[in-house]
């Protein structure tokens, strides 16, 4: 059969049409069943434009401001309880002065601070590495500065281990159930093979609930949003002198040491 | 035909081992899952309605789900606007197994028929069951 370039063009323009339009009335017809009309943000949620803490060292004095917080947050989010460190699960936890301040530990510092211990916790930083380097966006930062998991996507490479700076993130070796105690129904636990870390209390501050950790801490921990400057996170820290952990790496964290030894806040 | 009987027993016994497994499940009885939905958070309800419809549910609710986890990890939005403008917090374990309390009965009964393993309930908590 012989065609001229007439006839051509006639039959290529139908046939582009016609797949156009085959290619439209299926995606048509597998339209997803949730519209975006119908979620909504929940009406009691807190919100900010960049959540952040002050911790005030001041008012954890004995082992028990830490194990009431450190409980308060684990068992809230289901954290197992492995003894060993090698593989143990920690969202929020005790360290020391040299691990928490690397390189600012001087000569001659007073003994009662070098050996405190201090209370630290992820960061959430503004310039997440972990979240850089993920490579399933499981972590990703929130438009609230919050740093989360998606636990559902977490292949369990562990590059954002690698990459964050603070020790926060530890990953599941093993099923963590046989470790969880008491179980909370209302949260989920985590499965062999993912990555976690403290997610600053999303499903409480959706809400309208304080962080865990801020409601135990009796004043030790402050949250808020540190780009309102009237918020009391923003007080404290114009008022006080505040340190972040290893500022030189360029993460921003949005977590704050109040170090003095007096009665703050 | 070159070597016929060779090809033509291969494809009678390539026929036979194909079609095994439907001539082998003829005449059994096949009972289709039947999932129960008399909870007592249901049987309290005045009108038994799920957040969409029966129809819709029974064939969209692994879409749903998903839909739901990502606006609610990702997004951060919770609240779902469901059939006739109710308003529900989505989440599998608090809200969707609150009415199917009874995931052995309800989820289960027709996932193992299907023979299909969603890993829900790797991380989420089942609700506590009683063993009868």
């Amino acid at each position: 059969m012989s065609m001229d370039r007439r006839q051509f063009l006639k039959i290529t323009g139908v046939s582009t049409i016609l797949g156009i339009g085959a290619v439209a009335g299926v995606n048509g017809l597998s339209r997803s069943p949730v519209e975006a009309s119908q979620v909504e943000p929940s009406p009691d949620a807190l919100k900010a434009k960049r959540w952040g803490f002050v911790i005030d060292m001041s008012k954890f004095r004995t082992d028990d401001d830490f194990t009431r917080v450190r409980h308060a947050c684990h068992s809230i989010h289901n954290v197992p309880d492995i003894d060993n460190p090698k593989v143990e699960i920690k969202w929020i936890w005790k360290d020391t002065y040299e691990h928490t301040f690397p390189g600012q530990e001087s000569k001659y510092m007073a003994e009662e601070m070098k050996d405190k211990p201090f209370m630290v916790l992820c960061n959430h930083c503004d310039n997440p590495p972990c979240v850089r380097v993920c490579p399933t966006k499981a972590t990703f930062k929130r438009s609230d500065g919050i740093v989360m998991m998606d636990m559902h996507r977490c292949i369990g490479c562990r590059f954002c281990m690698a990459a964050c700076p603070f020790g926060a993130r530890s990953f599941n070796f093993g099923d963590p159930r046989p470790f969880i105690k008491e179980p909370n129904p209302e949260f989920p636990t985590r499965t062999k093979g993912v990555v976690e870390k403290c997610t600053f209390c999303y499903e409480r501050l959706a809400k309208g609930l304080n962080p865990a950790c801020v409601d135990a801490s009796q004043g030790g921990i402050v949250f808020g949003d540190l780009e309102d400057p009237k918020s009391e996170v923003r007080r404290l820290i114009s008022k006080h002198y505040t340190i972040r952990r290893k500022l030189e790496l360029g993460t921003e964290p949005s977590v704050y040491y109040i170090i003095g030894g007096n009665e703050n806040a | 035909m070159y070597d016929s009987g060779k090809i033509i027993t291969g494809l009678l016994v390539f026929v036979a081992i194909v079609s095994f497994p439907f001539v082998y499940s003829r005449g059994t009885n096949i009972v289709k899952p039947e999932p129960k939905i008399d909870t007592p958070v249901i049987q309290q309800m005045a009108v038994k309605q799920c957040v969409q419809p029966r129809a819709f549910m029974r064939a969209e609710h692994m879409q749903l789900l998903n839909d739901w986890r990502d606006s609610v990890v990702r997004d951060g939005n919770r609240v779902y606007v469901g059939f006739g403008g109710k308003q529900y917090n989505m989440s599998l374990q608090n809200t969707c197994m609150h009415c199917h309390s009874n995931k052995k009965e309800f989820c289960d009964s027709c996932h193992n028929f299907m023979s299909v393993k969603p890993y829900c309930w790797d991380c989420h908590i089942a609700p506590k069951e009683n063993k009868s």
